[in-house]
């Protein structure tokens, strides 16, 4: 990210360490220079300015933040932009294309699966992580795989609910083998 | 020729409608605080005091100004030369805004530095020297009053010593004498823990003062954006209409984002002294160390009771630690919120009862959290203390309860404590949850397995929560009145927009109110899009909390909705040109009484409205509506929960939860389970895990999530739901009452009274919250009640 320091004539502002990182934000491919410090959550909000990547806790509690790296589920808060070099990630702005919903958007509204939303983009993308090794995910399955994903509005039971929805879609889609 | 329309088709009330609000969520398209970004905007971190109570020697803050890329460095000396070192609470008390003689409590603000980004004000706040003297630190009220207590408020004329406030309210001779009457005292001790609401999101602001125009622009995570307005006028000393308050989206509220913090002030300050924007984004251990807790509270409660069950009369006596400012939010006539709401839903002669308020070193606070004032922490006394005098009296839970209910046939019934509650199935409510969690089968498989060594317990908790404050003539915080506010404009094609003065934090308003205005007009509701959180365009309210916007701003959409119908009405005479007398209305459309084809719509009436008016007639169709409610409103629930305890370590399963709530008309069933089930979570949560306690030194124990437990969709078990009992509210205009919290505060006392049943054989009579393995195992081992007040032991 650009900064402009305040000119005291010390040169202070020139000492600042950059790093130039490439990496992939939902297929696009982008070019950062980044403070070693950065962190990958600020990178996406306020560098690429996707702000559907929440940041609640900033302790690797709340999962709020929680973004695929190369399909994994990580929480961005717990992991440095400069570790993003090379990486692939997605983010709750990737889920939809421009005609469609995927189907745990759809089945988070039809299941009432949120209430303020806050928490929604890094369950969802939790949810993806799982059903993409998993399809057919038990009801347990699918609670373990949230565990790290904190809600305060819904008591989870809709949430869980809308993960199945999603995956009994996306298995109905799913080409047959 | 039109037709009536089917309410349920066009999405009104009783049709659990998708919600609206959904659709930028789940595209992480919504727009929270932190996600709007100003140009020239500069970034704010607070400082923050390592101590519960010292006083402050110095404060060199010479190192953060040389960083690059700092603004600007406040301290509270620095504020005390604009007066803004302190600032009115909602509680009638001051609080410091940046610390300048003492720290107070562990988290206090202490210093503010602006910059470039967030990083480089994180980095000039640890460049910052500060030089304490550390004092001796109270943590509980017996502490406060202590012979030798240090007085934390030295700042405050007239402060001798710790003590807040002595209230009383009730009957106190009449209370004695039923007393000295009866077969029975059963008594109880208990202390509700410090708990916090913590939304996911934290508390943040976006100050942005323009010297050009004068005007001074706000967004914030506030559920009272006029309340907010309000007091940024008194404290900053602005005037009121060059002040615009904005709540964006807001991640999760709770009660947390009802008070102005000092986060809030500094903001404004720093963007009026900078003529830049200013964002200040609290982190999470800044958001649970700092900002309004909720409950702790000590309960010493006696219930005369006559041989057979029947209740004579109720004493309470409470203790709240209020922390080193009283700031509660609640209606300025109480200082305990509305704690005098126990026993509400018990047909009690008499009852008394005194509270007092302390100061410690802890954060203030002492908001609603997922509750009306203190109605959490009365509801579970009343729930306890029922449990241990059905117990006392070797009395069945269930009959225990049903004796003592007020009838159906009783409402409106006067408490002993004065509320006038106004409807009421109680004992059918009962009757379900019973009949749902198979209570007399439960209760011999509890016997048997109790046989075989294995604990097993049934819990029950009732609750009526006065919802929906005011009415105005006794409501009012810092003197304005808790009334609310509905605008509505129908626009000339028959589409509509509603604004209210509530603030909605995922209740779903702008699903909801559509719907209240589709059942009041029949305009579909996906025609109505709604509004609030804009000071500069809603109509003044009080905002969203104590579950009051579909009790008050709800019937303020219900009552503008009428306002404009009665408008349409002329409309239609006038285009079916017959006088108004001889137009009836059905759902979406007027027609001639005696020619019942001839009709015109409510969209053929906005048209003229606009397009066709009767001469003289003002055009336009659109009003404002402001709705002070009659009475509070009271649903009733009823929560059983079966659980088995590991007497070996103490760990305890839910096996099954039944919640009958009978709130009245649900205007979105779907939306109204989703509140019910959000509530029974954060019920157990505070029963099995959430707390935050103080170690001796002031310390805050659940200062971050890795303390404060907040429990997964891995703990939380599933629940069962219940709505067939419904019992309109009487005075509402569609016979709504509250739901938000009910959950919430009756739920915590169904699962603590589900341990201590499965216990019961111990002759354990308390346990206090959270029921945590080690304590529920110390209570079995040693048989012994068990204290959670703070400090926190040495071997916790």
């Amino acid at each position: 990210m650009t900064m402009v320091y305040a000119d005291r004539g010390d040169e202070t502002a020139s000492q600042v360490p950059v790093r130039r990182i490439k990496f992939t934000v939902n297929g696009e491919k982008k070019i950062a220079e980044v403070e070693p410090r950065l962190l990958l959550a600020h990178l996406i909000r306020q560098g690429l300015r996707l702000t559907g990547t929440h940041t609640g806790c900033d302790t690797t509690n709340c999962g709020a933040c929680t973004v695929l790296v190369d399909g994994q589920a990580v929480k961005s808060c717990t992991m440095l932009a400069v570790q993003a070099d090379g990486h692939e990630i997605q983010t709750v702005e990737g889920l939809a294309t421009a005609s469609e919903l995927h189907p745990l958007q759809e089945g988070f509204r039809e299941e009432h699966g949120l209430q303020c939303g806050f928490c929604t983009p890094g369950m969802m993308l939790a949810a993806k992580a799982l059903l993409d090794r998993n399809p057919d995910p038990t009801e347990e399955e699918v609670r373990w795989a949230l565990s790290g994903n904190l809600c305060r509005c819904t008591g989870y039971q809709n949430i869980v609910k809308s993960v199945l929805w999603a995956a009994e879609k996306l298995r109905a889609q799913a080409p047959v083998q | 020729m039109s037709q009536a329309v089917d309410e349920i088709k066009i999405g009104g009330i009783g049709a659990s409608r998708k919600r609206v609000e959904d659709n930028r969520f789940i595209r992480g398209k919504g727009n929270y605080t932190d996600d709007i970004v100003l140009p020239g905007m500069l970034h704010m971190e607070i400082l923050r005091s390592p101590l519960a109570h010292a006083r402050i020697k110095s404060i060199d803050a010479s190192k953060a100004w040389d960083l690059p890329g700092v603004h600007l460095v406040l301290t509270g000396e620095m504020m005390a030369t604009r007066n803004l070192a302190w600032m009115p609470t909602l509680s009638y008390d001051t609080q410091a805004v940046l610390a300048t003689d003492k720290v107070r409590f562990q988290g206090q603000e202490v210093a503010c530095v602006i910059a470039d980004d967030p990083y480089i004000a994180k980095d000039a706040c640890e460049a910052i020297v500060v030089d304490y003297e550390p004092l001796p630190v109270i943590v509980n009220p017996a502490q406060a009053v202590a012979e030798g207590a240090p007085v934390i408020r030295d700042d405050k004329e007239n402060q001798p010593d710790n003590v807040i406030y002595n209230w009383e309210v009730g009957d106190r001779d009449g209370s004695d004498r039923a007393f000295a009457s009866a077969d029975l005292v059963s008594k109880l001790e208990l202390h509700y823990p410090r708990s916090h609401p913590s939304p996911i999101e934290c508390c943040g602001s976006i100050a942005d003062f323009n010297r050009a125009t004068s005007k001074l622009t706000v967004y914030m995570t506030t559920q009272a954006p006029h309340i907010i307005r309000a007091a940024v006028a008194m404290v900053a000393e602005l005037p009121e209409h060059m002040i615009r308050i904005i709540s964006p989206d807001i991640g999760g509220g709770f009660g947390n984002k009802v008070p102005v913090y000092p986060g809030y002030v500094c903001s404004i300050l720093a963007s009026i002294l900078l003529e830049r924007p200013v964002k200040w984004i609290e982190d999470k251990s800044g958001n649970l160390i700092s900002t309004g807790f909720a409950r702790d509270v000590y309960l010493k409660g006696e219930m005369a009771l006559r041989r057979d069950g029947k209740i004579l009369a109720v004493r309470m006596h409470t203790d709240a630690d209020h922390g080193a400012f009283f700031s509660d939010a609640q209606p300025s006539k109480f200082k305990i919120g509305l704690m005098h709401s126990a026993f509400a839903a018990y047909d009690i002669p008499v009852a008394h009862l005194t509270a007092r308020g302390t100061y410690s070193n802890k954060a203030p606070g002492g908001v609603a959290y997922r509750c009306s004032f203190r109605v959490t922490e009365a509801m579970f006394f009343q729930e306890r203390m029922m449990q241990a005098a059905a117990a006392d009296l070797g009395m069945d839970q269930a009959a225990f309860r049903r004796m003592n209910f007020v009838p159906d046939e009783a409402f409106p019934h006067r408490t002993p404590f004065g509320f006038l509650t106004d409807s009421g199935q109680y004992a059918k409510c009962l009757d379900v949850g019973l009949k749902a969690i198979d209570y007399q089968n439960f209760r011999k498989q509890q016997d048997e397995a109790r046989s075989r060594g294995r604990l097993l317990g049934l819990g029950i908790s009732t609750m009526t929560e006065p919802l929906g404050a005011g009415n105005s003539r006794e409501y009012d915080i810092l003197g304005i009145k808790m009334f609310d506010s509905a605008e509505l404009k129908v626009h000339m094609t028959g589409k509509a927009i509603v604004r209210t003065g509530a603030r909605t934090q995922g209740q779903g308003h702008e699903t909801t109110w559509a719907q209240i205005v589709a059942h009041e007009l029949g305009i579909p509701a996906e025609d109505v899009v709604v509004e609030e959180g804009d000071t500069d365009t809603a109509p003044f309210g009080m905002g969203t909390y104590a579950s009051r916007s579909t009790p008050v701003a709800g019937a303020a959409v219900a009552m503008v909705s009428r306002k404009i119908r009665a408008k349409a009405r002329k409309l239609a005479a006038h285009l079916l040109e017959v006088s108004e007398e001889d137009i009836e209305w059905e759902l979406g459309r007027f027609y001639v009484r005696s020619a019942p084809d001839r009709g015109v719509t409510i969209q053929e009436c906005a048209v003229a409205a606009y397009a066709n008016m009767p001469d003289g007639m003002e055009p336009g169709l659109d009003a404002t509506a402001y709705y002070d409610p009659p009475n509070l409103t009271w649903p009733f629930a009823v929560y059983i929960v079966t659980v088995e305890v590991d007497p070996a370590t103490g760990v305890w399963d839910v096996l099954n939860m039944v919640a009958v709530d009978d709130c009245g008309v649900r205007i979105n069933p779907m939306i109204v389970e989703g509140q019910i089930m959000g509530g029974l979570t954060e019920a157990y949560a505070m029963s099995n895990m959430q707390f935050i306690t103080f170690d001796a030194d002031g310390n805050c124990v659940g200062a971050n999530y890795m303390d404060y437990l907040l429990p997964t969709a891995w703990e939380t078990p599933g629940f069962e739901l219940h709505s067939e009992v419904v019992t309109p509210c009487p005075h509402h205009p569609i016979g709504a009452k509250g739901i938000g919290e009910c959950a919430a505060v009756g739920g915590p006392a169904a699962f603590v009274n589900a341990v201590l049943d499965a216990i019961s054989g111990t002759g354990v009579r308390n346990i206090d919250m959270p029921l945590l393995p080690d304590r529920v195992w110390e209570a079995i081992t040693y048989r012994r009640d068990v204290s959670g007040a703070p400090p926190v032991r040495s071997d916790d």
